[in-house]
């Protein structure tokens, strides 16, 4: 009951614009370049595992399940912090495009 | 084989705000085989690229603008006498008007340039330039040409308010924020570059740059953009990272479609915060930053000495993005007979 009310919340999340993402440059060591815009910035091992997702048009849930499956943490965690992640990307990649 | 001998204006390197001349030098020495004798023409005994030898091979001092066209074409033709000049980059904004007049005689003295006609110099000054805009579908801030620092006094009565930028007709800018910054901005710049001084309202953003060549029929000649990541105090970039603007490019594209622009330009422009472009200045010449253009494979200057030359050059799309520059100060040593022959022959021995 607890996970079917977390993954309505989750599918309420709207994911970065697809075309700034897919269009971001991103390096092994978790350096992000936006070739348009010329803006860069850096994301850790999990940041880097979840932009990668979402640049390969992966939906939140299909991520949380990927994030639970790699990483030891529980569901309900998992989903707290990519929510949040995604809130904050999505934030960076609208300033970047003003 | 001979090579062929350019002649490069704007050789000084004054950290916070150089002139492109060097950094043309530069790109043209990194053409292979070394195809280019390079001649540095500047205006002050100062100037770094007249003893910046790995850059020039032989650079001499020329006439200030305001001696007028033939204190220029004397001296023109004096330097074509000694080293026979195939061609003219000129490098600077003040100067363009000269030698765009002058480009028949230039002609004659069998020096090749690859200039705007003065129809399309006029076309992007800074005071006609929204009506450019328009027809490029791009905003452009409202500009307006003043000549008495009186307007200051009332002008926020007059729906300009502060801060805005007075600008020089051919140079410089300050973003001004009360009646006396703008008095004494005004007095500087008219002081320097004649009036009329023009005012610009201020828009809050990033700055993107582009610079390319136009080829006179209507295209855009491998344009080059710019992201700058740092500023000097004078607003100038001294680090900067390539970039691939679809917006900035076409606007440029159908900017230099409009005018026919023949010859190098830099385009300005401001994002504001709603993410709309805004067109700052159009320049008629290379941009200080222009040795990236080598950097990203696309070596402008090269690509204009072919121009000149009557050469085909090829589009490259490919564009290398990512690539930074960064600009820093360095102290050159000379002695004192260098600058000797300068200051007393005019020319470097």
């Amino acid at each position: 009951m607890q996970q079917e009310a977390s993954n309505q919340s989750l599918n309420h999340i709207s994911p970065p614009d697809i075309l700034t993402l897919k269009r971001l440059a991103i390096s092994e060591s978790g350096f992000i370049f936006d070739p348009e815009t010329g803006h860069s910035f850096s994301v850790n091992e999990s940041g880097m595992f979840i932009l990668q997702a979402l640049q390969q048009s992966h939906t939140p849930e299909e991520i949380l399940q990927s994030i639970v499956d790699t990483y030891e943490i529980s569901s309900r965690d998992a989903e707290r912090d990519l929510m949040e992640y995604i809130g904050l990307l999505r934030k960076q990649l609208q300033g970047m495009q003003q | 084989m001979d090579r062929l001998t350019i002649a490069i204006t704007g050789m000084n390197a004054r950290p916070d705000n150089p002139g492109p001349g060097l950094a043309v030098a530069k790109c043209l020495r990194e053409v292979p085989d070394n195809q280019y004798k390079i001649i540095g023409l500047s205006y002050d005994a100062l100037d770094a690229g007249l003893y910046l030898t790995q850059y020039t091979d032989h650079a001499y001092l020329i006439p200030y603008p305001s001696s007028g066209e033939n204190a220029l074409i004397e001296r023109m033709q004096y330097i074509n006498d000694q080293h026979n000049i195939d061609v003219l980059i000129p490098c600077l904004d003040a100067e363009l008007p000269n030698f765009v007049r002058m480009q028949p005689l230039l002609k004659d003295m069998g020096i090749k340039t690859f200039l705007p006609d003065q129809t399309q110099l006029r076309y992007r000054n800074k005071d006609v330039l929204p009506e450019l805009a328009g027809h490029a579908d791009i905003q452009c801030p409202e500009i307006k040409s003043i000549t008495s620092t009186r307007f200051f006094e009332d002008c926020e009565e007059n729906d300009w308010e502060f801060p805005f930028v007075v600008k020089g007709i051919f140079y410089d800018a300050q973003i001004v924020h009360n009646p006396i910054e703008a008095s004494k901005a005004f007095n500087r710049i008219a002081a320097q570059w004649g009036l009329p001084v023009l005012i610009q309202r201020f828009i809050k953003g990033e700055e993107y740059n582009l610079t390319a060549v136009g080829d006179g029929e209507g295209n855009l000649i491998n344009p080059v953009m710019m992201k700058k990541m740092a500023l000097t105090d004078k607003g100038k970039a001294w680090a900067g990272v390539s970039i691939n603007d679809h917006t900035l490019l076409e606007a440029s594209c159908k900017l230099v479609a409009q005018i026919k622009w023949r010859g190098p330009l830099e385009v300005e422009v401001m994002k504001d915060p709603d993410g709309q472009y805004q067109l700052i200045e159009i320049n008629p010449r290379f941009p200080a930053w222009i040795y990236l253009s080598a950097g990203v494979g696309k070596n402008l200057p090269e690509c204009l000495v072919k121009l000149a030359l009557g050469q085909t050059v090829n589009n490259i799309e490919k564009s290398d993005v990512g690539k930074i520059f960064i600009r820093y100060a360095e102290e050159h040593i000379i002695s004192i007979s260098d600058f000797e022959a300068i200051v007393m022959q005019g020319h470097n021995v």
